[in-house]
Parts: C-alpha cells; structure tokens; sequence
C-alpha cells in the first residue's frame, strides 16, 4: 500500500511538470486529488486496514496529499506567471504616440535670474529688501552725492513724475537706480546692515537692441564696524564664482560713482571670444557687469549714520544683462514683449 | 575722450605698449573704449621725393614721376596733377594694401601696364591711405620727413579712446593723461615751455574786465593779441585736431580748440574790435535778453545763466558758446583771448536748456579748476604769436574772486588700513600721491601725512577721496580678498516677499506663464478696458516728459497689459494660453508718492489642455478662473467668500469679487466682450486679479494639525431639485450645517428634461463622518432626513425621483 503511494505520487508529480494549461491543471486535480481520486479512495479505505498499518497508511496517504497539493499550488503560481508574462510580451502600444500634454507654467527668465542672483546672496548672510519704485528726487539723487546740475545725472536719463511742489519744483520721479533704497534702509535700520535690493528701474531711453526704457537692478549695501574693500572684492568675486563659474575671469578696477569712495568697477571674461576681444566686449574681451565701492562718508552721514564709526560698501548690477549673456539673447526689448515664443525658452 | 599715442609721447616717454598702457588706464581709472590704429595696414609703404616728372608719351593727363626711396628709384605712371620736383610722397610698393578710389574696399597693389607704360608702385592719396576722402591729388609730405622710412612710422598713430569719469575733468586733456601715466609708470614729464615777448601796451590799458556775477565766475582771464592774420592752420595741427574729432575752422580758433585739448581748460577767442566800449562785464542775462550765437541761431537766455558782455550787450553765453557778433573772421586782426573759469552747475543748466553741449561745456560742468586759467591762457597766446604772426600785448587781465585756499588733508596709515582692508606703509602711500603731483609734508605722528592735492585736481576734498588716489596708483589687484567676518545682522524678511515667492511657484504649477510687461502705459490703452467711455477715476498718475504717447501714464492696474500680451500672442498661437503677472500698480495719492501695492493678474484662454489624439480638450470658462482663485487661496491659507460685483471691465452676468474678511481684495470673471473687442481678442477671456499687498495679513501664520479621521466615513449621494435661481452657496451652507458632515461635493448640475422648466437638479455627495465613533446607517439615514427638511423648508427643494 505504502509503495503504492509512493508510485501514485510520484506519478502525479511527474504528470504535473508537463502541464501547461489552467484546463489540464483542472483535469490534474480531479484526477489525483478529487473525490474519485485513488488518493481519496485509499483515504476512505483505511478504516478497512488492521490498526498498525492504518497509522502508518494513513500518515503517508496524508504526507502525499499534502505534497500534490503544494505542488499544485505551486503549479498555478508558475502558471499564472507564464501566463502574466505571456500576455505583457503580447500586449504592444505604440510608443511613439505623444503623450498627454500638462499645461507648463514657468518663470519668466529675469525672475529665474533675480531668484539665483538673491539665493547666492543670501547664503552670504544678505536680506532681500525692496522700496518703492516711484521716488523722491532727494533718495534717487539728492542724498547720494548727487545734487541737481551734476553731471552723473546725464548719466542716468530720468523720467519725471508730472507733480509739482507748491514752490514748484518737480521732485518725484522713477528711481533711475535701486541704489535709491540705500538711504531708506540706512534710516529705518540701525547698523549691521548687509542687504540685497532687487527691482525694476526706469531711464529716459529709446528702446532698441540693447536698451528698455525699463528694466531690472540689483544693488547691495553692506554697512558695519570695519568692513572694507577687501570685503567688497571677496563678496562679488563670490557672487561671480558661484554665478558665471570657478574658472571665469574676473576684473576689478577703479571706477566712479558719486555715492562710493573709493569706486569700482567689476567685469568678467567675455563668455563669447574668452577675452581675445569680440563684438559683444566691444574688442577689450571684458564685460562689465558691476559697479561698486566703498559708501561715501558723506552718504552715510545722510542716512543718519558717523562714518568715524561706520564703513560700508555697496554694488549694483544690471540683472537683464545676465540672462543676455548665459543664453545668448540678441535683443532685450524681448523681456518685456510677453512673446510666448521667448518665454517658453526658459 | 580721443587722444593719439604720439601726442600723449611728447610730454611723457612711454616704453610701454599701446595695448598695456590702454589696460593700465583702464585699471586705474580711465578706461579706454577702444584703440584704433591709425597706418596698421601700411606695410610696404615708405617716404619717398619726386625728383622728376616726365609726361606720359601717350596720355596729356597722365605723367610719369620718378620717386628717389634713397636707396632706390622708382618711375610709376601718375594722374595726379600736383606732381612737383622736390615734394616728399608716401610711395607704395607692389603688394600694398591700399584703399581703393572707387570701391572703398582695401586691396592689394599689383603691377599694372597703363597706356603701354608698366607701372610698379604708386604715389598713394590721402584717401588710399586713409586718412581723408581726398583722391584728387597725391599726398604731399612736410619737407623734413625723412626718405626711404615707412610711412607708418612717421604718419601712422594709435587714438585712445577714453571713457572720462565725471568726477576727473583734469583727465580731458592731452597732459591730464600724460600725469596719470607718469604716475603709473614712473616716467617723468616734460610739459610744454611756454615763453614768448610781451609787447608794449599793456592789456589792462587797452581793455578792463568786471565781474558782476562772482558766483557764477570765480576767475576772468584774459590776453590780447593784434597783428594776426587769420589762416588755415598747419598741415599738422589740422590732423591733430580731426584725430581728436574735431573740425579745423581757422588757425585762431584752432588753437584755442588744440589748448584746450592739452590742458583741459576751454578757451574762447573774440574778434577784439567787435567788443564795444573796451569792456567786459561777466553779468547775469538782464530779463527776456536774447542773443545771436555762432551758429546763427537767436537764443533767449534766462536769469540762471551767464553772458559775456561788451558795451553794447552780450557777446558771448559764458563757457557755452560765443555770439556770432564778436566771431573771428578773415578779417580780424586782434584777438582778445579769454581763459576763465564759471560755475559748474550753471553751466550745465545753461547747456541742457539751450541744448548746447559742448566740449567747453563737459569740462566746465565737471568742476575744472581756476588754477588752469593762466596756464592755458600762455600757451595759447604763445602759439597765437607763432602760427598767426600776433604781438600779445604786456600781461593779462585777471580777475579772481572766487579765489580759495585749499586745506591739506590728513591721512593715517590707519585709515586707509581701516577702509581698504589691506597695510600701505606711510611710504607706499606717500610715493603714490607724489607720482600724482600731491604734496606730502609729514604730520604730528610718523603714521600721518599732511596731503595737498595739485592745483589742477577738484575732486580731491577728504581722507576717501586720497584713499582711493592711493590704491588705484598701487592697484587695486593688491587689494586682498576676504570674506565678510563680521556677525550676520538680525534678518527681519518682509513677509510680502515670502508671499509673492509662493504666489508665483503655484502660479507656475497651475500652468501660468509668468509675463513681465511695462510699468508705463497710455490713456488709449486704459480706456480699451471700459465698454462705455468715461474719464478715469481716479486719473492714474503721468510722467511730465513721456518717451512716447504709448508710455505716457504709470499703470493703475495690471490687466491692461495682460490683454494687450494675450492679443499679441493670439496671433501666433492657437491653443490655450494661460499668462499671469506679479508686479506693482501705482495709485496716486495727494502730495506724496502713489500707493505701490503688489498684485497678482491672470488671464485665461482657449482650451484647457493642449489639443490631443485623446480627444479635443473643453475650453476654459468662469470656473476655470474661479478654480485657479479658490486653489491658490486655499494654498494661501486664506477663507474667502466669492460674492457679486460690478467691474465694468468684466462680463456683467459673470463675474465675482473676492472677498475676505468683508473686504474686496481682488475679482474673478470673464472678460466683458465690448472689453474683448477692443483688444482685438476674438474669444472668451476668463481674468482674476488678487491684491497681494491687502492680502498679506490673512495669509500669515499657519493652521493647527487636524488628528486624521480614525472612524470610518459613509458616503449618500442625493439629487435635488430647486428653483433655477438657487445657487449652490445656498444648498451648501445649509448641507454643511449638520455637525456629522464632513465633505459636500458637487458632482452635477442638470437642466431640461425631465426636470420640469424654472427648476434644475444639483447632485451632491456627502460624506460623514464622526471623530469619536462608527457612525450606523440608522444614524447616516436621520441626519439626512433632517438635511431634507431643512432644504426643503428654507429653499423648497425636493428628492430628484428616477422616473
């Protein structure tokens, strides 16, 4: 009986290995494991065995019950996994169909472009502070060495607002320079001051190719107990660092603002012929991105802090020239034309 | 500024190149634009003599020089007809690069075979060289230029041209550079010597000068010259002046432009016989004085300005430009001769109010000293005398009240330690001055020195202004590169910032496009956003000199500018477009400046989503944009209520204003279509505009954690049926009412069939949900009934029964 077993099992494992359908499965399991199965025939037919064979029968008999079915549970599992597989090789989409669109929104690039230059300041410690846009002639100019008639107003070409003062004097106009918020800040916060003032500006201009009658800067103002010109160079050389990159060169020279002493300049390699001289560098192979200096004592008295205690330095950037250069735009009027055609570049 | 590198050598040798003194300047200071190489393309030309001309055999015009090299000799074929024995020429060789007549490209001389004479070589014009547009005659050289040597070492130059910083007059002149190089290279000068005999009678008895107006004219001086003949200048001075771009007009006026060029100080010169009564008043314009200047052009002068006068009116806007009545012309024989110094300010008041800018101008409205007056003054006379045959009369007129001592400066080493951040030893810094013409005397301690600028600087006034003197001499690349050391200053963010970040990050999540537009529009555009025109209310603020009409008025709101971007882009784009704005409005206020509030617009149209195989996309409408509104302020943080309104912009039947806290902080609705016609936008315009600024205190601080829901909820949909004036926001706040409800959604909204006309069905979804137990069906089943009977009692609404 015992081997009788053992020969029903293993031939019904060995039936087992060559099935390949769910329907020889099914036919498999009544064979060998139904109710007419010789297993369950021979189950009900221990009570018919003397008693010391029926335990060891019956042991077996349920040992190989037990076997057939794992191993059809087995069975099945690899079945539905043939299957599964089957069925994933047959099933084929056209993959080059497109996809669905999402509407994509985006940032303008001058906003990408003031968010990284303010990041790179920030982790130097500078707060993001903006002022008002339309503007006292005494912040824009007045209280920056800038008095009226002074030739460094030529500079900046100024549109004036069509307001007079009772004595008739016109003093509000639109900041030509977001150095214009210096003084607030210097008025409202008592020092250490490090600061970054981005926002847009305004000059009496013709458009063209590489002028807007508005557009963005970026100034900075640092003011504390001995800060120096060695601060100054270190803070925007990091700044160019980490905004034009670690091998960009980078040059620093003396330039003139009447609100700085002493004045600087800051220019990097031109990206385009790497300082051999182009068009873009107007042949000298630098461009200009910055000016800078230390603040004019004069300055700080004017925002109610003593230069015997105080230094400070300040810089202000044009920030439209940045994505001009990094992407290669050849027009800056585009900023500002809403051309989705443009600012779905970015 | 333009300056030619040989001039600069006359009063400074220069060992260094060009191209590494231009970079010098430029890091200290000066910056030089641009060089251009006057003669770079000269090779193979070199200075030859005629020493003779023989006709060509078979041409009247045409002659057959020959030119000695002084090694060699040259016959060419020539049909210039100023050929003469004697006369120095620039001669090209075969294989020149020459400019040529008629193309006015540059190209290469080969052999040529004129009239059956071979020609190798030519006698060059001016214009082949490149110097003029003469190309009727040949070049003819000074008798001293030396034979068989390049041309481009005796005529080639190289112009500088500089970029003059403000503050640095003194630098727009030939010898202010040549004192900056001196300083930078440690060369020594050697200026001009100016001598020359005074004749006999003395100026002061031939002319007296009074000055009326002394704030405006700290210092008159001036000399007398008679005997002058009136000429075309020297060949030399001619090109000197046009390498510096400026036009030869006569020897007199010439010089006072040369003068001026070299020392920085403007000159004038007077026909001295035109100047009546032998007087000079320096006055004020009397009221409605007018006057002809050079130009020909009657100028109405105003209290702020300055005149020159004579005995009979004015002869001269001081340091602006002269009168057409006291010109010099051919037949002037006396020249007065002014050098003086006026006001900086009202000088370039006078020269912006009658647009006249000028050189004088740009170096008088920078603050030039009154020291340089004599100095220029003698030169000018000395060249008067040598290249116009004059006799200066004995002495000058100078009348100097606006005559200040200058204190000297003290400087430590300390403080410019302190400023620069870097040690200069007492001795770097006084050798760096002296190279600029400071004198330095030693102070109280050995750390200090007493510093007095030379006369010719103005823009040295205190301790800074040395310290940058000093630095920029040793270089600003010896200034070290440190990082900030001190402690981080207390950062108090404005919270606005914050907000305006988060607006935009959503915005782009939505599918914004962020736009960026114009702060300066017109009234025509304002007035495309009302149906029905009227004024402006309130007016929105103007600018009193506008570049253009269409940039007139600053923008009292952001829509006009969105609409006028859609329309633009409508015309190359045909799907969905989605743009918004973040920026300031300005609104004015009375006597002081506009209220600069920050607001948030955004416009939507066409389909939602981009045309697709899967099927055509539904366009946007009023829920789209009202969708955008209710995600972001629930982004934000922010309970709004959407209530009706009246923007005339706006479609009036759809439209909302968003209200939080009782105030309307910003609307939401479709864009009226007599608004959508005006801008030329053809299709259904959904806007929403939310003032950022009023907004702000209503998004600070955060909401507290809600514990997620442990008990499970149970979900009843039910249909009703209403009176189609019924809005949701009435079923909603009764449904919301019941204390076991968690979540009302809307999930359809029917009319017609079978739903019987005036009535429509809402179908809502209902969740609810207990925090503290399982809610039964039982429990589900009586809120509901009580949830029916109230809509049912407040707005008459009945069960949808499927029929």
């Amino acid at each position: 009986m015992l081997q009788q077993l053992e020969q029903l099992k293993s031939k019904a494992l060995q039936e087992l290995t060559s099935i390949n359908h769910p329907e020889q499965m099914e036919s498999w399991r009544v064979r060998y494991l139904g109710k007419k199965s010789e297993l369950t025939r021979i189950l009900r037919s221990l009570a018919t065995l003397p008693v010391d064979e029926r335990k060891a029968v019956g042991a077996q008999a349920n040992r190989v019950k037990a076997d057939l079915a794992d191993g059809l549970r087995q069975k099945e599992q690899a079945l539905r996994e043939m299957q599964l597989a089957a069925s994933a090789q047959e099933e084929r989409i056209d993959i080059t169909l497109p996809g669905h669109p999402f509407p994509i929104g985006r940032l303008h690039p001058i906003t990408q472009t003031l968010h990284e230059i303010c990041s790179i300041f920030a982790s130097m410690g500078f707060q993001v502070v903006e002022g008002p846009e339309v503007e006292w002639d005494h912040y824009n100019f007045e209280a920056l060495n800038i008095p009226k008639e002074h030739p460094a107003r030529d500079t900046m070409a100024t549109l004036w607002v069509d307001f007079k003062t009772d004595s008739g004097q016109r003093p509000m106009l639109l900041r030509t320079h977001t150095t214009s918020v210096d003084i607030r800040i210097m008025e409202t916060t008592p020092p250490p001051l490090r600061v970054v003032i981005p926002g847009k500006v305004y000059r009496y201009e013709a458009s063209d190719a590489t002028h807007t009658p508005m557009f963005y800067q970026i100034d900075g103002l640092v003011v504390d107990e001995g800060i120096t010109m060695a601060d100054l160079k270190g803070t925007l050389y990091e700044f160019a660092r980490r905004f034009f990159g670690e091998d960009r060169k980078v040059r620093f020279r003396c330039d003139y603002f009447p609100f700085v002493e002493p004045g600087a300049e800051m220019a990097i390699e031109c990206s385009v012929c790497g300082g051999k001289g182009c068009r873009l560098c107007n042949y000298t192979g630098w461009i200009e991105i910055l000016g800078a200096g230390m603040t004019h004592p004069q300055v700080l008295r004017n925002g109610g802090l003593d230069p015997q205690v105080y230094t400070g330095f300040a810089f202000g950037m044009g920030v439209d020239r940045l994505p001009i250069l990094r992407y290669g735009i050849d027009d800056t009027r585009l900023f500002y034309s809403s051309d989705l055609r443009f600012l779905r570049q970015f | 500024m333009k300056i030619p590198f040989k001039w600069l050598q006359q009063y400074i040798d220069i060992t260094l190149p060009p191209a590494d003194l231009a970079n010098r300047l430029t890091m200290a200071g000066t910056e030089v634009k641009g060089l251009e190489v006057i003669g770079g393309s000269w090779e193979n030309i070199v200075i030859g003599r005629i020493i003779a001309v023989n006709p060509h055999p078979n041409a009247d015009r045409l002659s057959l020089p020959t030119i000695d090299l002084g090694t060699e000799q040259h016959t060419v074929v020539c049909g210039a007809p100023n050929l003469m024995v004697g006369d120095k020429v620039a001669f090209a060789y075969v294989g020149a690069q020459l400019i040529d007549g008629y193309t006015d490209k540059l190209s290469t001389l080969k052999p040529a075979k004129i009239r059956g004479i071979l020609s190798s070589g030519m006698a060059c014009s001016e214009k082949e060289l490149g110097i003029s547009d003469n190309h009727e005659t040949i070049m003819v050289l000074p008798p001293e230029a030396p034979i068989g040597i390049p041309v481009a070492d005796y005529l080639g130059d190289t112009i500088f041209d500089l970029d003059v910083t403000p503050n640095r007059p003194d630098c727009l002149s030939v010898v202010g550079i040549a004192r900056e190089v001196a300083a930078l290279t440690g060369q020594s000068l050697h200026l001009p010597q100016v001598s020359y005999e005074e004749a006999v009678p003395p100026i002061d008895q031939q002319i007296s000068v009074e000055i009326d107006a002394p704030d405006l004219c700290p210092r008159y001086c001036a000399s007398l010259i008679t005997g002058v003949k009136i000429t075309d200048s020297p060949k030399w001075l001619q090109q000197r002046l046009l390498a510096c771009g400026i036009r030869s007009i006569n020897n007199i006026v010439d010089i006072t432009n040369y003068v001026m060029l070299e020392y920085g100080q403007p000159l004038h010169a007077f026909d001295y016989r035109r100047i009546r009564g032998n007087k000079i008043i320096v006055r004020r314009p009397t009221p409605g004085e007018a006057m002809v200047t050079l130009d020909g052009v009657t100028r109405i002068l105003s209290e702020n300005m300055l005149v020159i006068a004579g005995g009979e009116g004015a002869v001269a806007i001081a340091g602006v430009m002269g009168g057409a009545d006291s010109e010099v012309t051919p037949e002037t024989t006396s020249i007065l001769l002014e050098a003086a110094n006026f006001n900086p300010a009202s000088i370039h008041y006078t020269g912006r109010q009658l647009s006249l800018p000028s050189e004088a101008c740009m170096r008088f409205e920078r603050g030039i000293r009154p020291e340089l007056t004599i100095p220029a003054l003698k030169r000018a006379t000395q060249l008067i005398i040598q290249l116009a045959d004059g006799k200066a009369a004995r002495g000058f007129i100078d009348v100097y009240p606006g005559k200040l001592d200058r204190e000297p400066i003290l400087l430590s080493v300390g403080k410019v330690k302190t400023l620069l951040g870097v040690d200069f030893s007492l001795d770097q810094i006084v050798t760096a001055l002296t190279s600029l013409g400071f004198d330095c005397k030693m102070g109280d301690s050995a750390s200090e020195v007493l510093v007095s600028a030379p006369y010719w600087r103005s823009d040295i006034h205190q301790a800074v202004d040395l310290i940058e003197e000093v630095v920029r001499i040793i270089g600003y690349d010896n200034i070290p590169v440190t990082m900030l050391s001190q402690p981080l200053p207390r950062q108090n963010p404005e919270p606005i910032l914050a907000l305006k970040q988060k607006v935009v990050h959503s915005l782009i999540g939505y599918g914004f496009q962020e736009v960026i537009t114009y702060s300066l529009t017109s009234l025509e555009m304002l007035s495309k956003l009302l149906p029905e025109p009227h004024p402006l209310e309130p007016a929105p603020l103007r600018l009193a000199n506008p570049m253009t009409a269409d940039q007139e008025y600053l923008r009292p709101n952001l829509r006009v500018n969105l609409l006028a971007a859609l329309s633009a882009n409508r015309r190359h784009e045909d799907g969905g477009i989605r743009l918004f704005e973040l920026g300031k409005v300005y609104l004015p206020r009375p006597d002081d400046l506009p209220d600069e509030p920050e607001v948030l617009c955004g416009i939507l149209s066409g389909p939602g989503f981009e045309k697709s195989w899967q099927g055509e996309a539904e366009p946007v409408d009023f829920y789209t944009a009202k969708g955008v509104v209710e995600t972001l302020l629930s982004q934000l943080g922010v309970e709004a209520s959407l209530e009706h309104c009246q923007d005339e912009t706006l479609h009036p039947g759809k439209q909302a204003s968003i209200v939080v806290a009782d105030g309307s902080l910003g609307v939401v609705g479709e864009l009226h279509p007599k608004v959508a016609r005006a801008f030329e936008i053809s299709e259904p315009v959904y806007l929403f505009e939310i003032n950022l600024t009023a907004l702000l205190p209503y998004t600070v601080g955060h909401r507290m954690f809600q514990p997620i829901p442990r008990f499970p909820a149970i979900v009843r949909d039910i249909a009703l049926v209403v009176d189609a004036g019924i809005t949701h926001q009435k079923v909603l706040n009764i449904i919301n009412s019941f204390p076991l409800v968690s979540q009302v959604t809307l999930f359809d909204v029917y009319t017609g069939e079978p739903v019987p006309p005036g009535k429509k069905s809402l179908a809502y979804r209902i969740t609810f949900q207990s925090p503290a137990r399982t809610l039964t069906d039982k429990a589900v089943d009586n809120v509901q009934q009580q949830i029916l009977a109230k809509l049912s009692h407040d707005l008459g609404a009945t069960l949808r029964t499927q029929n």
